[in-house]
């Protein structure tokens, strides 16, 4: 018996779950690098995140009646990303609470995949935020420390956590800032590299670019949504984020915080963001721009999570206020 | 390569997969005992028949005519007698009135020998020869032909366009036409050129078939003459350039309006093989009753490129082509991203079928659809400018009739999207869908 079905009868061999992996294992390299700078805990909070997400993902749609699809990548990748955003010195259980507000409520109660509003790894990282407060602020871990992984198991891991740079100049401002982490010429080398306390996989803005350069290679995101993200960021932080007018640091902007993970990774996620490359400029730059303000004027020292979440839900009014160029109008113009 | 023409939005590149056939020439096939000849091969009103069963008939006697409304004559392809006029399984109507013809092998075959010269003719001549051989777009539209050439007088054209992109994968029945019968396309662009009373034709064939460019070149070179500038373009390979809308934007950089024919801008566009037959109906008086298509695809034991009668059944063909492979999983009637697959091979050639393909496991798709991800690859696939994703939102959300916002009128369906959506969504369905239902609302 033949296969019977509608035209087209070939089609490219890309699909969900190729993309989905793929953009996992970009992820790996920031992974294997934490390790190195934050110890090796980072590797089971990674994994009991990603564990977790598929284990939600499988007993929601298996509890909803509908098709289990874990093997799509989909809920691995936001295992892998929400474990990306959480501070290396938390407890390996905070993800498995994160992985039911990401996957549960925030995917498959809004309707599966496709139809999440929000991007499911921020709204677990910002529901542990509320739920965590202290830990998800404070188990921050200075890069290369000997003997992390012992004090993690051990349960003395707040004695040796520190802030993030992004903390520092909220909170005690540039000139203590650079007491910290030294002059310009050491911090943007050392930051780009990776070696700055942050969350589990945002440091490194060097394998994170690499990642991205390769998806875009591969033409699964496009340069619009990372380029307008971090130029918006990095203008309005020259503008207004020094002590005078046009005294801001752009350059450590992007190296700081979530930016470059965020850019290239949660922006770009194809469900909540817009579809039209004019709605996804304008979309990157209303999250740089939102990102710039939570950082100067609001009260936490990152912002991108909540600037991504903001701008999450007028994806679909982007797309229909940018729509696609028609080939040609219908003669008398518009009906 | 940048010099090649294109059309600047969308389009894809699916594997050209013309290997297959494209050094093969034309062989005819053998006439087979039995012709099934559909009454409705065009676009407009199906014809009625004008012979009986038992009836003896003649190669190129007539079988029906259109008494009312669009359509072409049907000829008999081969002489016999009608076994039956009754009906026949069709690709996409199920089923269709016909006239079955069991053939005469000892019948005497007509020569079809050039009678005289086709100058001496009036543009109207011309134009009822065209009609009166029941020529149609061949390429695949099926469209009446001398129609076309007789464009609304408010609109005039200037402009003739031959296609030869032959965009569709596998297919390479142009390809060879172009190569084999290259001076008589050139002279059936003359004729169609004085039907329409006009100078300039452009032939586009894309930059995959440089044989048949230079061969078309060389052929306008040797049979130019005063009144008539034809010249040979080369297009990019970008799927579809042979659509009538992109052809004209790639060659003439006009663009024709929504749901308007391409008169609107001055352009009538031909298929090279449907010049051909032009060719043959008015200097040889040869009707319709035979084309060149390609068999193709790796469920196939030997691809070709056949003259086959119209009529011809696909399981004839099949025969005569050594058979089908044990890992064949799909027919195709016509080219793999527009045509329609069949569910038995006891179906008969139209004159605008351009191929049949016989594709294996590994050169279909068969994975399951998944929900939409908005990776908004067909946005950038659609050479109209539509909104594949939201169609197909809409359907599945049972609101079809509310599709006419993203587009789905303009939609020719040429399968873009759905080739490179990873989400495997029949984005074609989905449009068809919506267009019936949209239309009933």
């Amino acid at each position: 018996m033949w296969n019977v079905s509608v035209s087209p009868h070939v089609r490219s061999n890309e699909s969900v779950d190729k993309i989905m992996w793929t953009v996992v294992a970009c992820l790996v390299p920031p992974l294997v690098l934490s390790m190195f700078v934050f110890g090796i805990q980072v590797l089971l909070i990674t994994a009991v995140s990603v564990a977790s997400c598929m284990a939600v993902e499988a007993i929601s749609q298996k509890t909803l009646g509908r098709p289990v699809t874990v093997k799509d990548g989909s809920a691995a990748l936001t295992g892998m990303l929400m474990a990306f955003i959480i501070p290396p010195g938390v407890s390996f259980l905070i993800p498995i609470l994160g992985a039911v507000m990401a996957i549960y409520i925030g995917k498959h109660l809004l309707g599966g995949l496709g139809y999440n509003i929000f991007n499911p790894a921020l709204l677990g990282r910002a529901f542990l935020l509320a739920t965590f407060p202290v830990a998800m602020t404070s188990a921050w871990l200075p890069p290369l420390t000997d003997g992390v992984m012992f004090t993690y198991f051990s349960g003395g891991i707040d004695a040796i956590t520190t802030a993030t740079p992004l903390a520092v100049i909220k909170e005690q401002g540039m000139a203590a800032f650079r007491e910290a982490f030294g002059s310009p010429a050491t911090v943007y080398p050392a930051f780009f590299l990776g070696l700055r306390p942050g969350s589990i996989g945002e440091t490194s803005g060097l394998l994170i670019l690499l990642g991205g350069l390769y998806l875009m290679y591969r033409r699964y995101i496009t340069w619009h949504i990372p380029v307008s993200l971090l130029g918006s960021l990095a203008l309005l932080s020259w503008v207004f984020g020094g002590e005078t007018l046009f005294g801001g640091d752009p350059l450590l902007a992007i190296l700081t915080g979530g930016a470059m993970l965020g850019a290239f990774y949660m922006a770009t996620d194809y469900v909540t963001s817009p579809s039209t490359r004019t709605a996804q400029l304008v979309y990157g730059a209303g999250i740089g721009a939102l990102t710039a303000l939570i950082r100067i004027k609001g009260g936490y020292p990152e912002g991108i999570c909540y600037a991504i979440l903001l701008m999450n839900p007028l994806s679909p009014v982007l797309d229909g206020w940018f729509k696609p160029k028609r080939f040609a109008l219908p003669l008398g113009g518009e009906k | 390569m940048s010099a090649h023409l294109t059309f600047p939005k969308g389009g894809v590149h699916p594997p050209e997969s013309k290997e297959l056939t494209e050094k093969l020439a034309v062989e005819t096939m053998p006439l087979p005992a039995e012709l099934e000849l559909i009454l409705g091969q065009h676009i407009g009103a199906p014809c009625s028949p004008v012979v009986k069963r038992k009836e003896e008939i003649v190669e190129g006697g007539l079988l029906g005519e259109v008494k009312r409304g669009l359509g072409v004559p049907l000829h008999a392809p081969a002489a016999g007698s009608i076994k039956a006029v009754g009906s026949s399984a069709h690709p996409i109507r199920v089923s269709a009135p016909s006239i079955t013809i069991k053939t005469d092998p000892e019948a005497e075959t007509p020569t079809w020998e050039q009678s005289t010269d086709w100058q001496q003719y009036s543009s109207e001549e011309l134009l009822e020869k065209v009609q009166q051989a029941g020529i149609i777009g061949i390429g695949g539209a099926g469209f009446p032909t001398h129609v076309k050439l007789k464009p609304p007088a408010e609109t005039p054209v200037d402009t003739l366009l031959l296609n030869g992109a032959e965009c569709e994968p596998y297919i390479t029945a142009d390809h060879r036409m172009m190569l084999e019968k290259a001076e008589e396309i050139v002279e059936g662009a003359k004729i169609l050129l004085k039907i329409l009373g006009i100078e300039a034709c452009a032939i586009g064939i894309e930059s995959n078939k440089p044989d048949a460019i230079s061969v078309m070149k060389a052929a306008v070179e040797k049979l130019q003459e005063p009144g008539f500038q034809i010249g040979v373009e080369t297009l990019t390979v970008k799927y579809p350039q042979g659509s009538e809308k992109q052809l004209i934007q790639a060659i003439t950089g006009r663009k024709v309006p929504a749901m308007a024919l391409p008169s609107a801008v001055g352009v009538v566009v031909h298929n090279v093989s449907t010049t051909k037959a032009v060719y043959d109906a008015v200097v040889l008086s040869k009707p319709l009753i035979e084309k060149v298509i390609t068999v193709s695809g790796r469920g196939i034991k030997k691809p070709a490129n056949l003259l086959v009668k119209i009529g011809t059944k696909v399981k004839d063909i099949v025969d005569y082509c050594g058979g089908t492979t044990d890992d064949l999983a799909r027919v195709v009637m016509g080219g793999p991203m527009m045509g329609f697959a069949v569910s038995t091979l006891d179906i008969p050639i139209t004159k605008t079928t351009s191929s049949i393909l016989f594709l294996s496991e590994d050169e279909i798709d068969t994975n399951e659809l998944s929900n939409c991800i908005r990776c908004g690859w067909c946005l950038e696939a659609c050479p109209m400018g539509l909104e594949p994703k939201e169609i197909g939102i809409y359907v599945e959300a049972n609101r079809a009739e509310d599709t006419e916002q993203f587009g789905v009128f303009e939609c020719f369906e040429c399968g873009s999207c759905a080739y490179v959506c990873p989400a495997k969504r029949p984005l074609v369905q989905f449009v068809r869908l919506a267009k019936m239902k949209a239309k009933r609302s």
